[in-house]
């Protein structure tokens, strides 16, 4: 049974949307640096690629959104420093670590004019994207699951989206993509928000060094088109 | 949290700087830096399409300390960052007026865009549209939000005139047909009375912003244009401001 609080499906496809405005446009989660190193060619590589990114950084996302919605949805936010720590410790990449406050202060900034919440100023000064999220998803009366889902899709439909822009590919052929790992977001999601009150130390940990290094030397580079 | 919204008078005026790639947004900035920033404490937010190219210009030009000009990436989206999801840039606004408190003006320079590219009022306090002589005489004419409804329409590089067969009062004819009245100034930086001028616009406008006389205006999202009818009878007129027609 699906714990989806006082809200419901609308509320999940509004924090989920796109068109959400939060500054995610600016990023093509890593997409660019895959392009741009010759590691991502095309429609196949696009697919593997978004199927890699979703089970690793996306699961540990969508893991920490759902714990923080947890929290949130009980009230404890002394416990967001402790998860702030977690996701740090996950993330080895500065790049990829301001990228994800960067976010997560734009998310705050946009959901607190939005839906405003006494929960978003309890989050400290530049949190997490996941952890913002997951509080964004409480405060609109959603789930544990919804927030690692609504995460899941933003961060695969805005890779998704930047392809357009990187690679000579066919739009339909990349929504068809999205089409196709529809269910694996479903059971990422499951998975992530399956023990969302446990231990933070215990959260999901899988990584992918080459896509940190990548976004390192994306940060240095001097013409892009994405921030990250 | 720091990152609050601060209610207009309280905070800097916010002026937007828009228009076409290369029309001399840039330069415009510049100028204003160089020729106020003894009168106002000033700071600046580009927007690029690529990197961040024009705060590397500005900082290089010295117009002010460099940790007062910052870039905002838009994701090769300049239009979106301006009026659809303003919030990097509006962060990047307020990150700037805290930091630097107080700040009497904070200029945003979009990146270059099409004509239809215009400033969301929930980003600036007021804009500038920049068109340039060099780019082509029709663009006036042509017209767009920010051509007709910019609180000021600047038509740059009007020493270029003669060598582009660019007649430049009939642009700038055109332009006023186009804006109905509203502020246009013909600018060159090898004529410094026009320089001055463009810095007395905003002297005034930030006179009438601390004092709350100020009013946004929406430069909207349609232009005004015209339609010649079967019958010869034209008429012009402005779409999306309570106004509509079959």
């Amino acid at each position: 049974m699906r714990d989806r609080g006082t809200g419901g499906q609308a509320a999940l496809l509004l924090l989920a949307d796109g068109r959400l405005p939060a500054g995610g446009y600016a990023h093509s989660g890593g997409l660019e640096a895959a392009v741009a190193a010759g590691r991502v060619t095309d429609i196949a590589g696009l697919q593997d690629f978004l199927i890699g990114r979703a089970e690793t950084s996306g699961l540990i996302a969508a893991a920490f959104a759902a714990a923080a919605c947890s929290r949130a949805r009980r009230g404890e936010l002394s416990d967001m420093a402790e998860l702030e720590t977690e996701l740090d410790a996950r993330i080895p990449s500065l790049e990829l670590r301001r990228v994800s406050r960067n976010l997560g202060r734009q998310l705050r900034r946009a959901m607190d004019s939005i839906h405003p919440h006494p929960h978003f100023a309890a989050l400290g000064t530049a949190p997490h994207q996941p952890l913002v999220m997951g509080v964004a998803a409480a405060a609109l009366g959603l789930g544990p699951r919804d927030a690692a889902l609504a995460i899941l899709h933003e961060n695969n439909s805005g890779a998704a989206a930047a392809a357009a822009k990187l690679m000579r590919v066919d739009p339909f052929h990349v929504h068809a993509i999205l089409a196709r790992m529809a269910a694996r977001l479903d059971r990422l999601a499951d998975m992530a928000s399956a023990a969302p009150d446990g231990p933070s130390a215990d959260l999901a940990a899988p990584g992918s060094p080459l896509a940190d290094i990548a976004a390192e030397h994306h940060g240095g580079a001097d013409v892009r088109l994405f921030a990250s | 949290m720091h990152d609050e919204a601060r209610t207009a008078g309280t905070r800097a005026l916010r002026l937007g700087v828009a228009g076409p790639v290369g029309t001399g947004k840039s330069s415009v900035i510049a100028t204003l830096c160089r020729h106020l920033r003894g009168e106002f404490a000033i700071g600046v937010i580009t927007n690029d399409i690529y990197t961040d190219e024009d705060a590397r210009f500005l900082k290089s030009e010295g117009v002010l300390p460099e940790e007062r000009i910052r870039a905002v990436e838009t994701g090769s989206c300049p239009h979106t960052a301006i009026r659809d999801d303003v919030t990097m840039n509006l962060m990047a606004v307020e990150d700037m007026e805290r930091d630097f408190a107080p700040l009497d003006i904070v200029l945003v320079e979009s990146g270059g865009d099409n004509l239809t590219a215009t400033f969301s009022p929930a980003l600036v306090d007021a804009q500038l549209f920049v068109l340039d002589v060099a780019g082509g005489g029709d663009v006036a004419r042509k017209g767009g939000p920010g051509i007709s409804g910019a609180d000021l329409l600047v038509i740059n590089k009007i020493d270029l005139g003669e060598h582009v067969d660019v007649d430049v009062d009939r642009m700038v004819a055109d332009a006023r047909k186009a804006r109905k009245g509203g502020a246009i100034l013909p600018l060159s930086r090898k004529r410094p009375d026009t320089m001055k001028e463009l810095c007395d616009w905003v002297r005034a406008l930030h006179g009438s912003y601390i004092t709350g006389g100020h009013t946004p205006v929406d430069p909207g999202p349609m232009a005004p244009h015209h339609h010649a009818h079967d019958d010869g009878h034209e008429h012009g007129h402005v779409h999306g401001r309570g106004h509509s027609h079959d």
